[in-house]
């Protein structure tokens, strides 16, 4: 029967559309835009820290500030603290909310489905592809405060929250795993984009509700009256990466956020793959 | 997938020989039927109309036959696949435009076919560029492969939606109103694009409102009117199931109404719009086949004093057919 040889030829080409989708989210202008942007951050804050006349103290402005004219590493951290909270949620908003919605939008949905992509297929490279970003995103952050950091402040020793100073090699790690931790705390939110991309056809409107999804977690994470339901909010290990930062390394919040962060890829997985896999495509 | 074939076999000796067949295929939107219960049959080969004026629940067919949308209820089959359980079976064979081609504006008319290339599991990626450029030759559009899909205009998008429909040899090509937004130049090109496939033995199912754009190059045809299938056959069927007509232009229009009831004939003067020049009138009257000979009608009236000018006798047109059935005109002067 040809339908085995098919079989078997359509596994080997099975991945022809994430590298697809990866040329498309990476050709945009868009795309382009939003890393340039998230570029900006370390480099305003190492040059506006630089031409200041007085180097922060300790404990003022964002986390670490007063470690970047030491050690020029901890722009990455610092600009990687900065961007957590909102703007880098927006791209991966914007990215995420895209996924099913923008092709409804533009009318490639039903092209792709007829070619056929099939539904499954397509939800999981449009996924991948978010993640895909997500690293981008944070990688991009990362490797501009690298370079400013060294160029403006040099690579000399700094000290961590546990009082211990480290040298250019451990900074660089610290920075690496700080890196980890904030993608990592992306994930969830990029399932959720995906699943509410699922729900409409147009994509402006799937990106805003992403992004202001995003703020209304925020703002549940700082009311103290639902304190029983911070654990469970997307965001409310966004900011928890101080444990990276002591000598030893500790583990906790960055294995806790891990799983619940699997635990939203999982539950709005499941939820975008149950609405997409039976919804009428009529864009 | 034989046990499966042989099952539908039994249940309709001619499925085989079908590229589409539904039955009792509905499609609901809330209380609106968009497609009520029709039995299409699409012979294998056939280059096959789909008309009916717009709202009529064409797009609506198709997307359920593709897998888009859902069926409400009943049964359909892609070339002897069940839709939608082993429609991953028959779409890479399938080509399709529905309801107007759709572009990534930002990438290039190549780029836009590699991107639905690279979405079809089965394609070669090591001979897509050469499916690519074969695609777009066949439509015309070699030359503008690299230019961004957003500069081109209405007419090389709908080519460029065909390419893509066409990208790999398709047992089956669905066109919905692949002539909307095309100069007449742009139609005849489609048309002749449509019959040079067919020419290879891909099936060509066709949509559209407009009767005179798909006539001249339908085998066969199936007529849509509100969610129902009113009519469907060889174009001859459908041409043959109206009775002949015989015309006659003249100024003595109750004598030749009286004249044509001596004969047994049901006649009757057509409106005033129809009135071929000042002072005549045109008579019109259903002609049975065993019905009195053209030149005995033309002799009965002149002994009866009538002044002839005009007498014709003709099977209806496929354009009367359809006004007939669907109780409006397709938009021709379109
Ligand atoms: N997404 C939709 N939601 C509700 N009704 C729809 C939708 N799409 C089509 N319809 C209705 O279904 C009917 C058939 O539409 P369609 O299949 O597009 O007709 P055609 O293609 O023949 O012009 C129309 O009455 C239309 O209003
Ligand atoms: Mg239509």
């Amino acid at each position: 029967m040809p339908a085995d040889s098919d079989t078997a030829r359509a596994r080997t080409h099975g991945g022809a559309l994430l590298a697809s989708e990866l040329r498309v989210l990476f050709r945009r202008w868009r795309t382009w835009a939003m890393l340039a942007a998230l570029a900006s951050i370390p480099v305003l804050m190492a040059v506006v820290v630089r031409l200041s006349s007085e180097p922060p103290g300790p404990g003022e402005g964002p986390p670490f500030l007063d470690q970047v004219t030491n050690n020029g590493m901890f722009v990455a951290i610092t600009a990687l603290v900065l961007t957590t909270p909102l703007f880098l949620p927006l791209t991966v908003a914007v990215v995420s909310g895209d996924t099913i919605a923008g092709e409804a939008s533009l009318g490639t949905l039903r092209y792709l489905l007829v070619a056929p992509a099939g539904r499954v297929r397509l939800l999981l490279v449009k996924y991948l592809s978010t993640v895909a970003f997500c690293l981008a995103a944070s990688g991009t952050v990362l490797l501009t405060g690298w370079v400013i950091g060294a160029v403006l402040f040099g690579t000399g020793e700094a000290t961590l929250l546990s009082g211990d100073t480290i040298g250019v090699g451990d900074a660089v790690v610290r920075s690496l795993l700080v890196g980890a931790h904030v993608t990592i705390c992306m994930l969830g939110l990029a399932a959720v984009g995906l699943f509410i991309s699922t729900l409409t056809d147009a994509g402006v409107g799937a990106m805003a509700a992403v992004a202001v999804l995003t703020i209304v977690a925020q703002v549940l994470g700082q009311l103290d009256q639902l304190a029983w339901l911070h654990p469970w909010l997307f965001t409310h290990h966004w900011l928890a990466f101080a444990d990276l930062l002591r000598e030893p390394v500790v583990w906790t919040s960055f294995t806790e956020n891990a799983l619940l962060q699997a635990g939203y890829v999982a539950f709005f997985g499941a939820l975008a793959h149950g609405r997409f896999g039976t919804k009428d495509v009529l864009s | 997938m034989s046990e499966t074939a042989t099952a539908a076999d039994e249940a309709d000796p001619h499925a085989a020989d079908l590229a589409i067949a539904t039955t009792g295929l509905t499609k609901r939107f809330g209380h609106q039927i968009a497609v009520n219960a029709i039995d299409l049959a699409v012979p294998r080969g056939s280059v096959f109309g789909f008309l009916g004026p717009n709202g009529s629940g064409k797009t609506t067919t198709i997307r359920v036959l593709l897998g888009l949308a859902a069926a409400t209820s009943g049964n359909a089959r892609l070339l002897g696949n069940d839709v939608p359980t082993e429609l991953a079976e028959a779409l890479p064979r399938v080509g399709a435009l529905i309801e107007g081609p759709a572009f990534y504006p930002f990438l290039s008319g190549a780029d836009n076919l590699r991107r639905l290339d690279s979405a079809d599991a089965r394609a070669d990626p090591a001979t897509r560029d050469a499916r690519v450029a074969r695609a777009l030759d066949r439509v015309g559009l070699t030359h503008a492969a690299r230019k961004r899909a957003r500069a081109y205009s209405l007419g090389m998008k709908q080519r460029l939606g065909i390419a893509a429909a066409l990208l790999t040899p398709r047992d089956l090509l669905v066109l919905d109103e692949p002539t909307n937004g095309l100069d007449p130049q742009g139609t005849r090109e489609v048309r002749s694009l449509i019959r040079a496939v067919a020419a290879e033995g891909t099936t060509v199912f066709v949509s559209s409102h407009l009767l005179a754009e798909v006539e001249q190059i339908c085998t066969h045809a199936a007529v849509m009117h509100v969610g129902s299938l009113v009519a469907q056959g060889s174009l001859d069927d459908l041409r043959g199931t109206g009775a002949r007509v015989v015309r006659v232009e003249t100024p003595d229009g109750d004598r030749t109404v009286a004249e044509f009831a001596r004969l047994g004939l049901d006649a009757a003067q057509a409106g005033p719009a129809l009135r071929p020049r000042a002072g005549e009138v045109v008579v019109e009257a259903p002609l049975p086949d065993d019905g009195p000979a053209a030149e005995d009608l033309v002799a009965a009236l002149v002994a009866a004093g009538v002044r002839v000018r005009g007498f014709d006798v003709a099977r209806p047109s496929l354009e009367d057919r359809f006004v007939a059935l669907t109780g409006e005109g397709f938009d021709v002067a379109r």
